[in-house]
């Protein structure tokens, strides 16, 4: 603990990470440049919202982290670990008790409360990339608010597939003023941007942090004759049941077995604790 | 289609149009009038300074000096000194630009639907029948088969290229297109589809137009009347058949001759 500021990052720095943050929490949506570090980690890995989380923490947070929903996974562990070592703050998987969230392409089920931060992992900040290769020019198009181009990509999403195919990162408007990349969570989050915690999104290669303040009115871009639609897979949860979670499908073997699971591990767990069981709990349950 | 009616003022009016690159001169001190509905062609050897103006014109190069009023109802606005998101808009809604090479002019990984439905989508079309019925109806008139709605322009010869995008330009209406070299690079039977179909949308339309070639077989089909540019100079003004057949100045002369009687 010694070794290391707390946090990891220096004073310095962290007062300049704030300093995007709160820029960004006066400009809803908007994607602020940071003088982005090297972490001891790759970019792709949450280079962004590790810093957006070193930025944040303070010694009597609670921090949690997902990745695809799980604490369990390799990215979630290592980031979790990293702040135990370098912060040394208490850590936990249940989204009720902590106070910051670090989150790779998810959103937890459970509704977040005013108490709560939560910061996204951001691989490419820029909505309109893939459509205008060029900075300069998709800079220009923000500040002038030419978005017809995002709609140029959901327009061709309806030509190729017969509906608005784009199923994560899907483009929001933000206060009815920047069109903002919600980082790729799935679609079926999209309606619960509008929520009570603070959000904060970091971009480490891109050097972006850009933010939601609490209740933010956050609206899914779509076209009057194909409105956007949540979706999720037509299943219950295969371990507790559940009916309105975002479910991950998981192979079982090579002879075309298949189960349906909440992608949010915490939420699944609290509900099989709480006594709800799905239709293959107890084949799970003979497996391990 | 335009409401045509009281033609009391000119569209375009130029005045003392200067750019320069470094002691080098771009354009200079050209003036002119464009008034509704009629198409001008502005022709010069490569290096004249053609595509220069042009670039002045369409807001896209700031000139070092002079004026570009552009008639916005019924008052005459300088595209010049306009703030650029003004001038954007403009570009989008009442102006159109083809570019010589279609690929400049279009978003290559985009369907064609996609890239006549952009301006569409630009200002504010958001139902997706709509777009889809206008993109098909401005493919249909430009000769493209409503079954390559979906194909991307990769996938579309030169001479397809060239009318997918003059039909993205001209899907919303403008008034004032500017076009470079809009035939350059297409073989000559290409050439003459091309023309034909432009000529026809000119005139349907009421379009104005300012062309700019080298092609004097071009400006002989489309333009009402004729500017010849040397070194950045405007050296001869005067209606098309006037300056093709009856040529004054001693480039003018040089530039008929030049064309190879076939």
């Amino acid at each position: 603990m010694s070794e290391y500021n707390f946090a990891y990052l220096d004073e310095q720095t962290k007062r300049m990470i704030r300093r995007a943050i709160l820029k960004g929490l006066a400009i809803p949506g908007y994607q602020v440049p940071f003088a982005s570090r090297e972490m001891p980690m790759p970019y792709g890995w949450g280079t962004g919202g590790v810093q957006v989380s070193a930025a944040t923490l303070t010694p009597d947070d609670t921090f949690k982290v997902i990745d695809q929903g799980a604490d369990d996974t390799t990215n979630a562990v290592s980031i979790r670990k990293f702040f135990e070592k370098t912060a040394g703050v208490a850590t936990t998987e249940r989204t009720a008790e902590a106070t910051v969230i670090q989150t790779r392409h998810r959103i937890p089920e459970q509704e977040l409360t005013e108490d709560q931060i939560l910061v996204y992992q951001v691989p490419i900040p820029e909505p309109l990339r893939f459509l205008e290769p060029s900075e300069v020019e998709t800079r220009k198009m923000h500040a002038l608010e030419e978005y017809g181009l995002m709609h140029v990509k959901l327009y061709e999403d309806i030509a190729r597939h017969g509906e608005i195919a784009t199923a994560y990162a899907y483009p929001v408007k933000v206060e009815g003023r920047y069109v903002m990349d919600p980082s790729p969570i799935p679609k079926f989050d999209n309606p619960k941007l509008e929520m009570a915690a603070i959000q904060l999104f970091g971009a480490g290669r891109e050097q972006r942090i850009y933010a939601l303040p609490p209740y933010t009115k956050v609206v899914s871009l779509d076209f009057e004759d194909y409105p956007f639609e949540r979706t999720r897979a037509p299943q219950d949860c295969g371990l507790c049941g559940a009916n309105d979670s975002y479910l991950d499908e998981v192979i079982m073997d090579d002879a075309g077995r298949r189960m349906f699971v909440c992608s949010d591990t915490d939420f699944c767990r609290a509900r099989r604790e709480d006594g709800h069981q799905g239709a293959m709990a107890a084949a799970a349950e003979a497996l391990t | 289609m335009k409401d045509m009616s009281p033609i009391d003022r000119p569209l375009l009016q130029v005045a003392g149009l200067s750019k320069y690159y470094g002691a080098r001169i771009g354009c200079e001190a050209v003036g002119f009038e464009l008034w509704p509905g009629e198409v001008m062609g502005i022709v010069g050897e490569s290096g004249s300074g053609k595509t220069t103006l042009l670039n002045c014109l369409a807001g896209q190069l700031a000139p070092d000096a002079g004026q570009v009023l552009f008639d916005l109802d019924g008052i005459a606005t300088d595209t010049v000194t306009m703030s650029e998101p003004e001038r954007r808009r403009l570009a989008r809604t009442d102006w159109a630009f083809v570019h010589q090479h279609a690929a400049d002019g279009l978003r290559m990984n985009v369907s064609a639907g996609g890239n006549v439905g952009e301006r569409l989508m630009a200002i504010g079309a958001r139902r997706y029948g709509d777009i889809r019925t206008q993109a098909l109806d401005w493919l249909g008139r430009v000769e493209i088969s409503g079954d390559r709605i979906d194909d991307r322009p990769t996938a579309f010869s030169g001479g397809m290229r060239q009318r997918l995008q003059i039909a993205r330009n001209l899907v919303t209406g403008p008034r004032l297109v500017f076009m470079d070299e809009p035939t350059g690079g297409l073989d000559v039977s290409v050439q003459a589809r091309l023309l034909d179909l432009m000529r026809g949308l000119v005139r349907e339309m009421g379009l104005s137009a300012i062309i700019v070639t080298h092609d004097l077989a071009v400006v002989r089909l489309l333009a009402d009347r004729l500017m010849v540019m040397k070194d950045g100079q405007v050296v001869e003004t005067g209606l098309t058949d006037q300056v093709l057949d009856d040529p004054q100045h001693g480039y003018t002369q040089l530039l008929v001759s030049s064309v190879l009687q076939v």
